[in-house]
């Protein structure tokens, strides 16, 4: 919030929540940090037609290999494509799954997770079910998957979700296992309130906090992984430009093209980054608890 | 104690038993049918109906996934597609890198982490713990192979200190193995270290505030005491866990930094086997790290009463 605006010349209540603004900022700065970073990477995938207006597949063989300079910033890659262009692409890719799968796991893992903490019945087998898929490390889990499926984004986003899963199912769960026992549940339950009441005014309320943190620790493990998966060579199809892709591609050509693999690396990071401080920030501001321990 | 043991151990079964029940399921919903892989391009319907059923490819699903459970309870994890060699033997082969990989980048990111950890919980707030703490956030954020080919860039290509790639054997020097996995072991252990170091902060942060810590202090000891007898070892528990639980970062970076530094372990295997669909090596190689993983934790838990005497069973 570097351009301030003359207090003076602003409605008192838009000044005051300003000022909100202004102390959440100083209290919280590193989920300022991580939201503006977050945001650049959103706007740039949005704008990335307008940012980079090439096209990021477009073939210049006579213009192989070239060093970054003023007309190409990030250099070129193995058929002369503009590893820039190619980059700020490659965004879209990375956000589209990191946000759909911190989306769906969080959903299903919700679903599952109020189940299983509130009926017993079938806690038992679902949590062993969801043990042995943690058993898994998650990126191997969605590398066999992968080897399943045909490469393609809605696959990856499938073999990458399945994993995440049953890290939100056991959050839900170990949320309504312990406020299941609260003496308020028991009286709506005495005074015959129905299950789908408890569920939804009780329960659900009480894991919004924690899962909302979930869910950027999932989009970045998502983005992540995806990158990883592509890298590996069994991802987002290769005719895609994801930032994984490109780090493959740019392997054989490392030791005299090093731009092909650290331009795209470097923004995957920055990525990561971004969606990591505002998880620690959220983290922070929903339970001043923990500040400053973790 | 004993009867904890027992039944821990126990609990693990169920656990393996998911994770078999998947990987078989795996084999049996890929595309395309092995019989007809073995036969190869000139065989006829009836060389491939043969093969079937010398398979056993058309029995029902559970009495496959019985058969497959007793294989391998046998140490039989099948035969790989393409090589036609046990894929027991091919792990077995592919042992030693991987081993090699996992135990200095374990011993590294612990003998570093834990420190940095406990130093910045005895120095909370000030620049030291900051700039842990970026390094935590850092660590966590930089992909295994980001990190990796910057590492190359700088200390390969750049300074020429270290190999590009490539995997030296213990018994071909000790100077050259260390130089071979020293870059591999720093992008691996990164991830790791980071974990561990914020987790023992955390944990060391807790207990420092403890009545007993001021106690320690009142009666002179010195800080060094406090520190490492009093309060790190009550702070363990934590950091024993998180040792443990972060091996699944480590296997998953493992198949992704032997690809990158050329080390022909089981991860370099995995990959290999996932380009080419073996499935017999991709689920023997899934089997094996989960196992390892489950194992890991097993013992981890196992430890909490040594590290911690008012933790009975």
């Amino acid at each position: 919030m570097s351009e301030l605006t003359p207090a003076a010349t602003v409605a008192p209540e838009a000044r005051l929540r300003f000022e909100g603004l202004r102390n959440f900022v100083r209290r919280n700065p590193t989920v300022a940090i991580g939201s503006i970073l977050l945001l650049a990477i959103v706007l740039t995938a949005v704008f990335a037609p307008w940012i980079a207006p090439g096209d990021p597949q477009e073939l210049h063989p006579a213009l192989r290999l070239r060093p970054p300079s003023g007309e190409f910033w990030f250099g070129t890659d193995m058929y002369g494509r503009d590893v820039f262009t190619r980059t700020i692409h490659g965004s879209q890719i990375s956000l589209l799954v990191g946000s759909i799968v911190a989306l769906v796991s969080v959903g299903c893992g919700l679903v599952i997770g109020l189940l299983t903490g509130y009926v017993r019945a079938i806690d038992g087998i679902l949590m062993r079910v969801m043990d042995g898929l943690m058993a898994i490390p998650d990126i191997l889990l969605a590398i066999a998957l992968m080897a399943v499926f045909r490469a393609s984004v809605k696959n990856v986003v499938i073999a990458i979700t399945i994993p995440q899963v049953p890290r939100v199912v056991r959050l839900v769960r170990s949320v309504v296992m312990t406020i299941r026992e609260r003496p308020y549940i028991e009286a709506a339950h005495a005074s015959g309130t129905p299950f789908r009441r408890i569920l939804m005014r009780h329960l659900l309320p009480n894991t919004i906090a924690p899962l909302i943190v979930q869910a950027t620790y999932t989009g970045a493990a998502a983005v992540l992984t995806e990158a990883g998966l592509s890298f590996l060579g069994a991802g987002t199809p290769p005719n895609i430009p994801s930032w994984g892709n490109m780090m493959a591609e740019g392997r054989s050509f490392f030791q005299i093209a090093t731009w092909m693999i650290l331009f795209p690396g470097l923004f995957l990071a920055l990525t990561v980054l971004a969606v990591n401080l505002l998880g620690d920030g959220l983290r922070d501001a929903f339970d001043p608890r923990l500040r400053r321990r973790m | 104690m004993y009867v904890y043991l027992v039944r821990r151990l126990f609990a693990t079964l169920p656990v393996m038993a998911v994770v078999g029940l998947f990987v078989f399921s795996l084999l049996y919903l890929s595309p395309g049918d092995p019989a007809a892989l073995i036969a190869g391009d000139l065989a006829t319907a009836a060389d491939i109906a043969r093969i079937h059923q010398k398979l056993g490819l058309d029995e029902p699903f559970l009495v496959r996934f019985g058969k497959w459970c007793w294989d391998l309870a046998h140490g039989d994890l099948g035969v790989s597609i393409f090589s036609n060699l046990p894929v027991s033997k091919l792990i077995g082969q592919r042992l030693e890198p991987t081993l090699a990989l996992a135990s200095t980048t374990i011993l590294f990111a612990v003998a570093l982490a834990v420190p940095m950890g406990v130093i910045a919980a005895w120095k909370a707030g000030t620049l030291i713990d900051r700039a842990v703490m970026v390094f935590a956030v850092l660590g966590f954020s930089f992909p295994v192979f980001v990190l990796a080919y910057i590492l190359i860039y700088a200390f390969s290509i750049q300074l020429e200190w270290l190999p590009v790639e490539g995997y030296t054997n213990l018994k071909d020097g000790f100077g050259p193995f260390l130089a071979g996995l020293a870059l591999p072991s720093v992008a691996l252990g990164s991830v790791y270290m980071a974990l561990i170091a914020r987790i023992t902060r955390t944990s060391m942060l807790e207990v420092l505030s403890e009545d007993y810590i001021r106690t320690a202090h009142a009666k002179g000891l010195a800080p060094e005491r406090v520190l490492i007898g009093h309060a790190l070892k009550n702070a363990g528990v934590p950091i024993v866990t998180v040792i443990g639980v972060g091996l699944a970062l480590l296997i998953g970076g493992v198949v992704i930094t032997e690809s990158v530094f050329g080390i022909p372990g089981i991860g370099r295997l995995t990959v290999d086997a996932i380009l080419s669909r073996d499935y017999p090596v991709i689920q023997g190689v899934i089997l094996v790290f989960s196992g390892v993983y489950v194992l890991v934790n097993l013992l981890v838990d196992m430890s909490y009463a040594f590290i911690d005497p008012r933790i009975r069973y």
